[in-house]
């Protein structure tokens, strides 16, 4: 039985897991352009190798992110976000908006 | 009486002739390039030298002749969709499938089941009823029924109220069918064969050479052929052989995992679908059960079982056929699948003048390959994608028009 590692909750069964897919930088809601979003939205990396990913502890509803080799199925390293989003990231506001 | 069989069998008379050439050395340039000798690129071949007169043809392929994601599907053909233009396009591939051991020369073991597509609740009951309507419209048979009718197509299958998941009703599609999926590409590959296309077989691309809007040469582990068209039809591998020519797709790769059981005397004449309990069962001309499920939980490059993938899926298998639990598994495998965000294939011309695309596949290629053999034939020959690839185009998600078919392509999601 395969397992992971949950930051939050320690080695779990590999089916108490959801993958979220890759961490990648969002648009920016207000600037934005209809390709960028649908760049983000429906386009894949799909990288062969050692990819960075949300998962979730459904149990829990803990959000974290893991590093695997999408080769070998390898488990690399489960981290809290926080490691990788060190700060609070402000978007541009649409004029008048709220 | 047994020397005499053996001398028979030893006549050189007796020898099959070899029907799909060995590999060839690979020439300088090729009108038409074709990367991937599954169903779907062997198709294609047969098409272009068929349909079109192209028969400077050269199919390549890493591995050995259909042995990707042609040897690892479950076989099913049907046409019982959710949008009407699934419902078109998937309907002429069984019209093809129909004709095509005459067409070829060759037998596919072609056979007509029906295909029954369980629904456990109500919502999933609306959604049959809604196919059935979609289907009906587009002349396409199917019809919703209740466990009385079920009953009668499938007498073993658990119809008691007094389960997790009772069955009450189903989508009936008599058109349904299995065929051999090997013989679909070796007749394919053969039919090609004879008409002048090559098959590199253990010939691997490595890369692509591009200059301006243009694909103009193909480096293979055996040598760099100049090309005039390409075609990627390469199921599993669409995002690595996409990157060499500098193209994005939607796509996820996903390992698809089935199995069969030891043989039993017939007993299941349809093929079962639930997608409620994330299962489809069918029994082969040899007596196996032929068992799949939803696909991996994640993405993966990779063809390795899972216990998982047993456990649920046999849990759930013996709601529906109590019996099994003392049948024993003989071969499991597993292939890697596109998932689209849409589960549509994607199909047709791309940003490259004369790059075409035949990838997007996930669970459903193997019901295609005809219909996808032909129009993408036509796709090259032309250079235009035709009317019915329309809805599958590459540029359909920067244009937000997505076709949705979620609820019909595959079960467990």
């Amino acid at each position: 039985m395969k397992t992971m590692t949950c930051p939050l909750n320690g080695v779990r069964n590999i089916s108490e897991f959801v993958c979220g897919g890759e961490v990648r930088a969002m648009p920016d809601p207000a600037t934005g352009s209809d390709a960028e979003w649908a760049d983000y939205v429906f386009m894949e990396n799909n990288k062969a190798g050692v990819v960075r990913e949300w998962w979730c502890h459904t149990p829990t509803s803990f959000w974290f992110i893991a590093e695997r080799d999408t080769v070998t199925d390898e488990i690399l390293r489960t981290y809290p976000a926080g490691e990788v989003f060190t700060a609070r990231r402000d978007f541009a506001s649409k004029e008048g908006g709220s | 009486m047994p020397f005499g069989l053996l001398k028979y069998g030893l006549l050189p008379s007796r020898r099959v002739p070899r029907r799909i050439p060995p590999t060839p050395e690979l020439k300088p340039s090729y009108d038409v390039v074709i990367i991937g000798g599954g169903g779907h690129g062997l198709a294609a071949a047969y098409y272009l030298a068929t349909v079109h007169g192209i028969t400077n043809v050269a199919v390549l392929e890493k591995g050995y002749l259909a042995g990707g994601n042609t040897a690892r599907n479950t076989a099913i053909i049907r046409s019982n969709y959710l949008t009407p233009e699934g419902v078109r396009f998937y309907d002429e591939s069984v019209r093809l499938y129909q004709g095509l051991s005459n067409e070829l020369g060759f037998n596919i073991l072609y056979s007509e089941r029906g295909h029954l597509t369980l629904a456990h609740t109500d919502a999933a009951v609306r959604t049959m009823r809604w196919r059935a309507e979609v289907n009906k419209h587009c002349g396409v048979n199917s019809e919703l029924i209740f466990p009385d009718d079920i009953r009668k197509l499938a007498p073993s299958l658990n119809l008691s109220q007094d389960v997790r998941y009772p069955i009450l009703a189903a989508l009936h599609h008599p058109p349904g069918s299995i065929a051999r999926h090997d013989a679909v590409a070796w007749g394919y590959a053969i039919g090609a064969a004879r008409r002048g296309v090559e098959i590199h077989q253990q010939t691997e691309v490595t890369g692509l050479k591009r200059e301006g809007n243009r694909i103009v040469a193909v480096e293979t582990n055996r040598g760099t052929v100049a090309c005039g068209k390409v075609l990627q039809a390469v199921a599993g591998s669409s995002t690595r052989l996409a990157d060499m020519a500098g193209l994005r797709l939607p796509i996820k790769t996903v390992p698809l995992q089935a199995c069969v059981s030891q043989p039993l005397k017939p007993f299941l004449d349809p093929i079962i679908v639930s997608g409620s309990l994330h299962v489809y069962i069918s029994q082969s001309s040899r007596g196996e059960l032929v068992m799949g499920g939803s696909t991996d939980p994640y993405p993966l490059y990779s063809t390795r079982s899972t216990l998982e993938f047993k456990e649920t899926l046999m849990a759930h298998m013996l709601e529906m056929f109590p019996f099994l639990s003392e049948v024993r598994l003989l071969r499991q495998w597993a292939g890697m699948a596109d998932m689209t965000p849409d589960f549509s294939p994607v199909m047709g011309e791309t940003p490259l003048d004369n790059y075409y695309l035949d990838a997007g596949w996930g669970t459903w290629g193997f019901k295609a390959t005809p219909v996808c053999g032909k129009r993408m034939a036509e796709t090259v020959a032309t250079g235009k994608a035709p009317d019915i690839l329309h809805a599958f185009r590459l540029s359909r998600f920067e244009e937000f028009a997505q076709a949705g078919e979620r609820g019909a392509a595959s079960v467990g999601h």
